[in-house]
């Protein structure tokens, strides 16, 4: 076989539907997938197409950050927003846990309250702002309350539909060995909905993130949101990049953590 | 006969009005004490019904069930159900599987040292039985169907229950697996001296298993007729061969055929046969 017959054999084999990549081939896709843009971007800012006003390189937006992070208190704006994503977030998911638990357990709950859940489900978060404003003022807690409209009733209706897709067959079998309601719930459904929970939780973090900047944008003098659109104002386009970028760095560190503490949890799931 | 299971004029409706099925209608049986019944039947003849109703997972429209006597009301630990999959608890390893009903009993009662001694004592002893004791502290997706299916087997029998149901309980798996299951049940069945009720598609299984093979008929679900099984009651595989085996397997499956309204339309098959000629 030619070295040649070799090279496209094991190029095609890359593209086997639903194929497997070595981990070391994963990594080589993923840095390509990662760096493309990247080199896109600065391809641009160094050709001079675009003004540097609207468009600036990876090396200013670096710059801007650190005159951000040396100057103007950096840390506060990531704090204040991770604080106040954190506390909309957990405040929906102490209230959305149990609530869509008994909607995907007891058919009457179900019935009382999914139909209303979808029904507000589809009133745009954002068009409560106005009436959060007048309620809750524009302290903390409106903020956190925008974040709560935004994830609460998402969650409601997925935590249900997780509970739902516990097998019929794990209650029964629970229900034959004797179990009452209470250990069928603590027993089989809520460990075996965990998994899917957990999935859960991770999904609507992302959402919380969005509402936060939506919240800030409108109604904040401080945070990631309410920087770039300070930025804006001042046309410091780095900025505005180096907030989008930061939003999404530490989602994605928020999300490695829910993909370790899985790991973590379920090494069932991850045991063949 | 001391019966240990009377089903009698046994009902059950699904749903209300015109779209309503009828289920199971005018079942009456008796089950003997370590009997071992099978139940075999077209699709929609209400076998894995009544098997429920058994269980008390349904409750019937109609007529009772009684053990020991007694009616039954709802599931109880008497009667131990194995399923065809899915029923495990994939987050809690084999032998903590297996001692899931021991858990929902430490939850309720004060027990002794010697209790939980006695019930881990029992629960080494099943492993051992179901050939478990190298996996105990696997996890179910990490076996293969037939060893998910002897740990099912060994929780359902944990609390020694008189009575053990099994729906399809080897549906899922290969006919090897599957005739190494039968002889393990049996073996289980003698041991224990469990009365075993056991719901399958397969006529073999059945006649292998059963002393007795009901054959239920659809639309509405009801018991049709009930062949007792005249095999020596020690069971080896070469029976499946013998004449008398074939012979009572011909006649179940005839009878099978008969009462499910469904056969092959061999004039249809030769048309289209002519045709694509």
């Amino acid at each position: 076989m030619s070295s040649h017959h070799k090279i496209v054999t094991s190029w095609n084999s890359l593209w086997v539907i639903r194929g497997h990549l070595s981990s070391r081939t994963y990594l080589m896709f993923a840095l390509f997938g990662m760096l493309v843009p990247l080199a896109a971007w600065w391809g641009v800012s160094v050709s001079g197409w675009m003004d540097k006003v609207f468009m600036p390189g990876p090396a200013d937006v670096l710059s801007r950050t650190y005159v951000w992070f040396k100057e103007d208190d950096l840390m506060h704006d990531v704090w204040i927003s991770t604080y106040r994503v954190i506390a909309g977030f957990s405040l929906s998911a102490v209230l959305a846990i149990p609530l869509g638990l008994m909607i995907g357990t007891y058919r009457p709950v179900q019935a009382m309250l999914e139909p209303l859940t979808d029904f507000i489900r589809y009133m745009p978060a954002v068009a409560f702002i106005p009436l959060v404003m007048l309620w809750v003022g524009i302290d903390e807690s409106s903020k956190i309350a925008i974040i709560f409209i935004g994830t609460f009733f998402q969650m409601v209706l997925m935590v249900a539909e997780d509970v739902r897709r516990v097998p019929i067959t794990q209650i029964e079998a629970a229900q034959t060995m004797g179990a009452n309601r209470r250990e069928i719930v603590s027993l089989v459904i809520v460990p075996s909905a965990k998994p899917a929970l957990l999935d859960t939780l991770r999904v609507t973090m992302g959402w919380a993130w969005t509402y936060l900047v939506v919240a800030e944008l409108v109604a904040a003098n401080s945070g990631l949101g309410y920087s770039i659109l300070r930025a804006q104002r001042f046309m410091q386009t780095d900025k505005i990049f180096a907030g989008i970028i930061l939003i999404g760095l530490i989602g994605l560190a928020i999300d490695q953590l829910f993909r370790w503490l899985h790991r973590k949890n379920f090494p069932w799931m991850y045991k063949k | 006969m001391d019966n240990k299971i009377s089903i009698k004029a046994a009902h059950k409706t699904f749903g209300e009005g015109e779209r309503s099925i009828v289920a199971l209608q005018a079942v009456d049986l008796d089950i003997a004490r370590n009997e071992f019944v099978t139940f075999v039947g077209a699709s929609g003849c209400g076998k894995s019904t009544l098997l429920r109703c058994i269980g008390g997972l349904e409750s019937l429209s109609s007529g009772s069930i009684e053990v020991d006597g007694a009616a039954i009301n709802g599931p109880g630990v008497d009667r131990a159900m194995v399923f065809q999959h899915y029923s495990l608890y994939p987050w809690l390893t084999v032998m903590d599987n297996i001692k899931f009903t021991r858990q929902l009993q430490a939850g309720r009662e004060d027990l002794t040292s010697a209790d939980v001694e006695a019930a881990s004592g029992r629960a080494d002893a099943l492993l051992d039985l179901m050939g478990l004791t190298h996996v105990r502290d696997a996890y179910p997706n990490q076996l293969s169907g037939g060893m998910q299916q002897r740990v099912a087997i060994a929780r359902a029998l944990l609390p020694r229950p008189q009575i053990l149901l099994m729906d399809e309980p080897f549906g899922a798996l290969d006919a090897q697996t599957r005739e190494v299951m039968h002889d393990l049940i049996l073996h289980v069945s003698k041991l224990e001296k469990t009365t075993i009720v056991f719901v399958t598609h397969d006529v073999e299984e059945a006649i292998y298993l059963g002393q007795r093979v009901v054959v239920m008929a659809p639309r509405p679900g009801r018991i049709d007729s009930i062949y007792p099984v005249e095999l020596p009651a020690k069971r080896d595989q070469d029976m499946k061969l013998s004449s008398e085996f074939l012979q009572q397997k011909k006649a179940i499956l005839h009878r099978i055929r008969e009462t499910s309204g469904m056969r092959t339309d061999y004039e249809l098959l030769e048309r289209m046969t002519r045709q694509a000629e």
